[in-house]
């Protein structure tokens, strides 16, 4: 074992060019992976980011439209202790449509109102106020940029809703905020939980408990903790995961195309390693026929050259860690938006890196078979016959 | 019965499948131990064929190789190696040196073959062979960085390194000039008169044949000659 290492050690020092291509060789497969790897993976966090990042990603609502939830503060520690390392940003909702009427104008809205505290965690209303600020008091509200500029409203102004059921109240514009998104900028208003329960008559009720968790992709199995802990056939639970199939498989058809190309790089790797080494065999036919003859046997023979492998791979996997990190990380650094941002900011997967370190030296163990068995088959006499 | 230390029995060796040459015909023959013996012939009568067979390195056709009393037909190949690494040190016309290693390194391959690492009592050893060879300023030079006679003198150095009892060398001067040539056989006496370690060598000089105690001369595959001084 021991001699078998030191000579194969002593063969990869002395051919320096030969083993510095190699490794470069494993390296750059190694650094594409990862590259790519962490590329798709950023790409996709960052989309995922952008879909659900901002918005509830499980939610209990009522089975009947319109109905509301009663004891929502119970209803959420519960929920909260059903998973407590995943549920983040618990929230409730008390939400109704309304009529507002401006005097020569009138449009349907969604009346949301929650506490502000709670609500920082998953729609960070403070960040996305252009103007004004939170109101606290009774009939307080904060109305959406687009449609502020539809119905000319200001900061100050106050404006008349009116419920389907008949409920007609005036309120103040305390701010404005963009959450960056048309459609909500249009049709929000938002509110304190007192002003929206009392004046959509929910009688101390919520329309939905809405939260985050801390792996998104795993919100379907903490939707199902949470619908165990409730127990409740009159609330139902649904998570980001249904809302959004169709961008779950796009995901998941880009996760195997990256992995096709990672397994092409790998074979490659392979192949190359193999022919390299099984031109080394050659060259060192001599030598290892000298070794047979006097005395060393087959299987250690074949060590040389699988210790060689071995070697190779963890060189050229840490050179290709190097790099490949490196090259991801001068992407999301020098490749950025007219802002500054990343175009695709950087993700860094140790586990993903450590298991693509494996494959190569696993990869280029096995490369090192070939030349390893060709060397056990060696005839000495070959070699002393033939000078 | 003398005290052989090899020994072939009605040993043959024919090469080919469909051409056939015999190269060995039905050859035996014995060895002492402590011998100094010198193997003469012309090119092509079977010498280093003989040589190899009696090494180990080669199988005859029929017959079998006795070597310390043990006959070798049937051992694996791996037997075969440990027998060669304890037994038998080999010095051939090439050095056949380890490149990679240097003079030192290469005189301590067989005892690391068979040990794993060399420990301090084998580098001294080795060190020691070294120096009774003549080469004990370049013992760190790489195998590839000294001159012919000083490779083929580290070659012999590592023949030695494991006590063997026999060294079989094929033309181990072949490649080096007259005044070298003398150095290594008195060398070659002097380790077989201190140590008492048998020497079966192939030469084409008889110059250097009619100092040995024994010539064998072969002529196709046979034994034509068999003087004993
Ligand atoms: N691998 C082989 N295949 C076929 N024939 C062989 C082979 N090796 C040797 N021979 C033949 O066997 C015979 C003996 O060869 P051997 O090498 O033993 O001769 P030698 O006495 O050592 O000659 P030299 O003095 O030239 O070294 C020769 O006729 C040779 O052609
Ligand atoms: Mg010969």
């Amino acid at each position: 074992m021991r001699l078998a290492f030191s000579i194969a050690l002593r063969f990869l020092k002395s051919s320096k060019g030969q083993t510095a291509l190699i490794v470069l060789g494993i390296a750059i497969g190694v650094s594409v992976q990862i590259f790519i790897g962490s590329l798709i993976t950023g790409l996709q966090k960052s989309l995922v980011d952008k879909t659900v990042g901002s918005a509830s990603q499980i939610t209990v609502e009522s089975v009947t439209e319109g109905d509301y939830i009663q004891d929502s503060a119970d209803k959420m520690v519960a929920i909260q202790k059903s998973n407590p390392d995943e549920i983040i940003n618990l929230m409730a909702v008390a939400q109704g449509p309304a009529i507002l009427k401006t005097p020569d104008d009138s449009t349907t809205i969604i009346l949301r109102g929650f506490d502000w505290e709670d609500a920082e965690g998953i729609y960070k209303i403070k960040e996305r106020l252009t103007t004004g600020n939170l109101g606290n008091n009774r009939n307080d509200i904060i109305v959406g940029q687009d449609l502020a500029e539809k119905l000319n409203v200001a900061v100050g102004d106050t404006i008349e809703m009116i419920t389907p059921t008949g409920m007609k109240d005036n309120f103040l514009v305390t701010g404005i905020f963009d959450l960056q998104i048309k459609s909500l900028n249009e049709s929000w208003i938002l509110t304190n939980l007192n002003t929206a329960q009392t004046f959509l008559e929910t009688n101390e009720g919520v329309s939905r408990i809405e939260m985050q968790v801390n792996d998104v992709f795993g919100a379907d199995l903490v939707a199902l903790d949470v619908e165990r802990a409730l127990n409740d056939e009159t609330l139902t639970v649904t998570n980001w995961k249904i809302e959004n199939a169709a961008l779950l498989s796009g995901l998941s058809g880009q996760t195997a195309s990256s992995l096709m190309i990672q397994v092409f790089v790998m074979i490659s790797v392979v192949l190359g390693i193999a022919s390299v080494l099984a031109i080394s065999v050659v060259q060192k036919s001599r030598q290892i026929g000298i070794l047979k003859a006097m005395g060393m046997h087959n299987q250690r023979a074949s060590l040389v050259f699988l210790f060689q492998g071995v070697l190779l791979g963890i060189l050229g996997a840490i050179a290709g860690v190097g790099l490949g990190v490196g090259l991801s990380w001068s992407f999301a650094t020098f490749v950025v938006n007219a802002d500054g941002t990343s175009v695709v900011p950087l993700y860094i997967d140790w586990y993903f890196i450590g298991i693509s370190a494996g494959i190569a030296i696993l990869a280029s163990t096995l490369a090192s078979l070939i030349p390893a068995i060709r060397v056990s088959k060696l005839d000495p006499m070959e070699v002393i016959k033939n000078g | 019965m003398a005290d052989f230390v090899v020994q072939t029995k009605n040993v043959n060796k024919v090469y080919g499948k469909t051409v056939k040459t015999t190269a060995l015909h039905d050859l035996s023959i014995g060895f002492e131990a402590g011998s100094f013996n010198a193997i003469i012939g012309e090119s092509g009568s079977g010498k280093s064929t003989l040589l190899n067979i009696i090494g180990t390195l080669d199988r005859p056709t029929q017959g079998e190789v006795i070597i310390n009393g043990v006959s070798t037909k049937n051992m694996t190949k791996g037997a075969l190696g440990d027998l060669r690494n304890e037994t038998l040190g080999f010095v051939f016309q090439f050095h056949y040196l380890l490149p990679e290693f240097t003079a030192l390194e290469n005189v301590l391959m067989p005892y690391r073959i068979a040990q794993g690492k060399a420990d301090k009592k084998s580098i001294e050893r080795a060190k020691e062979i070294l120096d009774l060879v003549g080469l004990k300023k370049v013992e760190n030079n790489l195998s590839v960085n000294m001159s012919g006679g000083q490779q083929q003198r580290t070659a012999i150095a590592r023949a030695l390194m494991n006590h063997p009892k026999i060294i079989l060398a094929d033309e181990p001067t072949g490649n080096l000039d007259s005044q070298t040539t003398d150095g290594v056989y008195q060398l070659f006496r002097k380790i077989n008169e201190e140590l008492g370690t048998t020497f079966i060598i192939i030469t084409h000089d008889r110059r250097v044949a009619e100092k040995a105690d024994r010539i064998v001369e072969i002529t196709d595959g046979s034994v034509t000659l068999d003087v004993i001084k």
